[in-house]
């Protein structure tokens, strides 16, 4: 893959879906720009800002959160809005949800708008659910009528039928949750906003939502908006998308290739990171490598046989570590599974106890044989005993990163799904009676060991 | 059909305030009394406890009085019309700094907490009226044909209070210091006006202070107070701007402050409402 062409996502890209463009536009952004005047100086006083007059002090800085952001969204759309904290996604919901106004630019709604921006906008836990259904129907904008007609739906939706009458205060967080949900879906809006809620109830209640979500895909009258992190909603539920990214719209267009721009920048982003990191790190000597510091400012594990391997092979490595403070310590290894994800194998805790202080290295070996083909990170941990706790220690420094050895298995007789190669088990095939026999046996075995445990006691 | 499409008209732009407004007045007023015994009955027993207080104390031990037998009740009507604005504006003023929480998460016209926190204490007033009228009846109280200007009276004391509550607020989210500084302002005004003392009291004196005294009267919280006593229990003792000046270039002037200061309140109010939410 060539990472060059695909990272490219300054891009704007337009994937067109045509039976949307037929419909109505229910929501409208011409030009949006916002800016937000961040102060500088505490001015919620008369004096400071009195101060900052005379002195001409402007008191704030201006920080540019959304510039030029143009979209349109068709009625019936399940519109989703992803990008990364910081980027101005919440601010363009609440631009959209006309709680905040654009600096230039515009924003049109056609319809009633419902914002699912917090959970239970107004809820009130001295007022029963009843009450709060309907205290939270009128912020949104709905008449005790309209609140009466979709009550049933509400409450039966959100699975509270024998609680409306109890004090919201008396709720568990997850009813709460439930109930507000219930009303911001339920509620006969025709756009509906959502922020980062799919998170919401038990295995259930996200079944249900699931379930709501693919049907009002399907309905051509509503219209969702959704900002979320989860790409796997994105593709799942929306029809179109769109990835804000530094106040601007980087892509537009069909959910897949939008969560797949995504997802590279996070990467790139990532790997940005770990470059400035890295720089940092030998600029100043100061500061230590991720895990390490001044108790332990060295601890290394590298390969001393080569990095690739066969399964016949035995894997020599050596673990470098400077610690001078006086006292028992350990030096813990785990081998990491970087293929299939877990922890292989794990030397323990206490088990190699280090003879000298000071600045030394010491050599493991382990043998490959059980293994399949994979990637295997080997991550040492150096341990000083718990006080009061004989068996627990307590990690003092843990070799992360470039200090964690990584090595790979390559070998024509392994396979590469499993960990375990057929060398270290295999199934066998018995008949129905060796499985009875051998199953008894063990029924047997059980039921005298739990007589024998009870006679004790 | 032109009164249909007027009714329309205002449902299409007032319908959601209206029910917003109704959400929130009916929430505040569900939750003032919320966990005590008596409940809703506190509403009345309070201001006739208070009542009984102050007339012991004012009545009875100060003998604050202007010789007839129902000034404790114009007391009473002073003191409860007094609180209703401070009520007003005291809450009015934190109103939208006390719902923040709902301007940052839902839109909507964000006067309307503000307006909620004027009807919460309307309602306390109207109970007042009540308790005061019980006492004025006890008192043995001639009502007269002057009655019928109470509504305009209590209507300019309504607007007068909801005008500086919409200044404030405004301020008050920009500015903290505000809520100290209208504590003071409150006392001020208070000793500015002819309610716990007779405007008779000050004239009396003669002089200057006779000339100040009616000058107390263009303050359009002393102006329509001074009225709502006047009109209700005693127009014999109780001098309004009405009969007080002469010219009628004076005599309107309250009037014209409140307009102005509503005018003011509503502009500067509306002017700021957008930022609310990204102030607080």
């Amino acid at each position: 893959m060539s990472t060059e062409a695909n990272t490219d996502i300054t891009k704007l890209d337009v994937v067109n879906i045509d039976n949307y463009k037929e419909r109505p536009v229910v929501l409208k952004a011409d030009h949006v720009e916002k800016w937000f005047k961040l102060p500088t100086e505490q001015a919620t006083g008369l004096k400071q800002a009195f101060i900052n007059w005379t002195k001409g002090i402007k008191g704030y800085e201006e920080q540019r959160v959304l510039r030029d952001v143009s979209f349109e969204v068709h009625q019936g759309e399940f519109f989703g809005i992803v990008g990364r904290n910081g980027g101005g996604k919440s601010t363009l919901l609440k631009l959209i949800s006309q709680i905040y106004y654009p600096n230039s630019g515009s924003i049109e709604v056609t319809g009633k708008l419902v914002p699912f921006i917090e959970l239970g906008v107004g809820f009130n836990p001295e007022l029963t659910g009843r009450e709060n259904v309907y205290l939270n129907g009128a912020l949104l904008g709905f008449t005790h009528t309209q609140v009466d007609a979709m009550y049933d739906d509400i409450v039966e939706f959100a699975e509270l039928e024998d609680f409306m009458d109890q004090k919201l205060k008396n709720y568990s967080s997850g009813m709460q949750v439930r109930l507000a949900f219930s009303v911001a879906i339920k509620a006969q809006g025709d756009i509906l906003v959502l922020d980062e809620v799919l998170a919401v109830g038990d295995e259930a209640f996200q079944r249900k939502c699931d379930d709501y979500f693919t049907a009002v895909r399907k309905d051509p009258s509503k219209t969702v908006i959704l900002v979320t992190h989860d790409m796997g909603a994105v593709k799942r539920y929306c029809t179109r998308a769109m990835f804000i990214q530094e106040g601007e719209v980087a892509v537009i267009g069909d959910p897949s290739t939008v969560a797949e721009r995504y997802s590279l920048a996070n990467l790139e982003v990532m790997r940005k990171e770990e470059k400035a990191r890295a720089k940092q790190l030998e600029e100043d000597p100061n500061t230590y490598p991720n895990g390490l510091n001044a108790r332990c400012p060295v601890l290394r594990t590298y390969g001393v046989s080569p990095l690739l391997l066969k399964s016949s092979d035995t894997f020599r490595f050596a673990v470098e570590y400077q610690y001078d403070e006086p006292g028992d310590f350990y030096l813990a290894i785990a081998m990491h599974d970087l293929r299939r994800g877990g922890i292989t194998y794990d030397s323990g805790p206490r088990v190699f106890k280090m003879k000298k202080h000071g600045h030394h290295t010491v050599y493991f070996e382990i043998p490959l044989n059980l293994f399949n083909n994979g990637e295997f990170r080997l991550i040492t941990s150096l341990r000083t005993p718990s006080p009061g706790n004989e068996k627990m220690t307590d990690a003092v420094a843990v070799a992360l990163d470039d200090n964690a050895c990584t090595f790979s298995i390559r070998d024509p007789r392994n396979g590469a799904y499993a960990l375990l190669s057929d060398r270290a088990v295999e199934f066998s095939e018995i008949t129905e009676q060796e499985a009875e026999r051998g199953a008894e046996a063990q029924r047997l075995r059980i039921e005298a060991e739990e007589k024998i445990g009870g006679d004790l006691r | 059909m032109n009164t249909k499409t007027i009714a329309q008209h205002l449902h299409e732009r007032y319908g959601y305030a209206m029910t917003v407004l109704k959400g929130l007045v009916k929430t505040d007023f569900k939750m003032r009394y919320q966990g005590s015994f008596l409940g809703v009955a506190w509403s009345v027993l309070k201001p006739l406890l208070l009542f009984v207080v102050m007339y012991i104390v004012f009545a009875r031990f100060l003998r604050m009085t202007d010789g007839t037998s129902s000034y404790p009740v114009v007391l009473l009507l002073g003191i409860s019309s007094w609180q209703f604005c401070t009520e007003t504006i005291g809450i009015g003023l934190r109103a939208i700094v006390d719902r923040g929480d709902l301007l940052r998460k839902v839109h909507f016209p964000n006067y309307i907490v503000v307006v909620s926190a004027s009807i919460g204490s309307l309602i306390s007033l109207g109970i007042n009226f009540l308790v005061v009228l019980v006492f004025a009846i006890c008192l043995r109280v001639q009502f007269t044909w002057r009655v019928l200007w109470l509504p305009l009276n209590v209507l300019e004391l309504y607007v007068a209070s909801l005008a500086v509550a919409l200044i404030f607020s405004t301020m008050y989210a920009y500015f903290r210091d505000i809520s100290h500084i209208w504590e003071v302002l409150q006392q001020i005004i208070f000793y500015c006006m002819p309610i716990i003392y007779p405007l008779s009291y000050v004239t009396n004196k003669g002089g200057v202070y006779a000339e100040l005294a009616r000058l107390e009267l263009l303050n359009p919280f002393a102006q329509t107070i001074q009225d709502i006593r006047h009109n209700l229990i005693a127009p014999e003792t109780q001098p309004t701007i009405w009969n007080s000046f002469g010219s009628w270039w004076v005599k309107p002037i309250p009037i014209i402050i409140t307009l102005l200061l509503f005018w003011l309140g509503v502009y500067v109010f509306r002017k700021n409402s957008r930022k609310f939410a990204e102030v607080m």
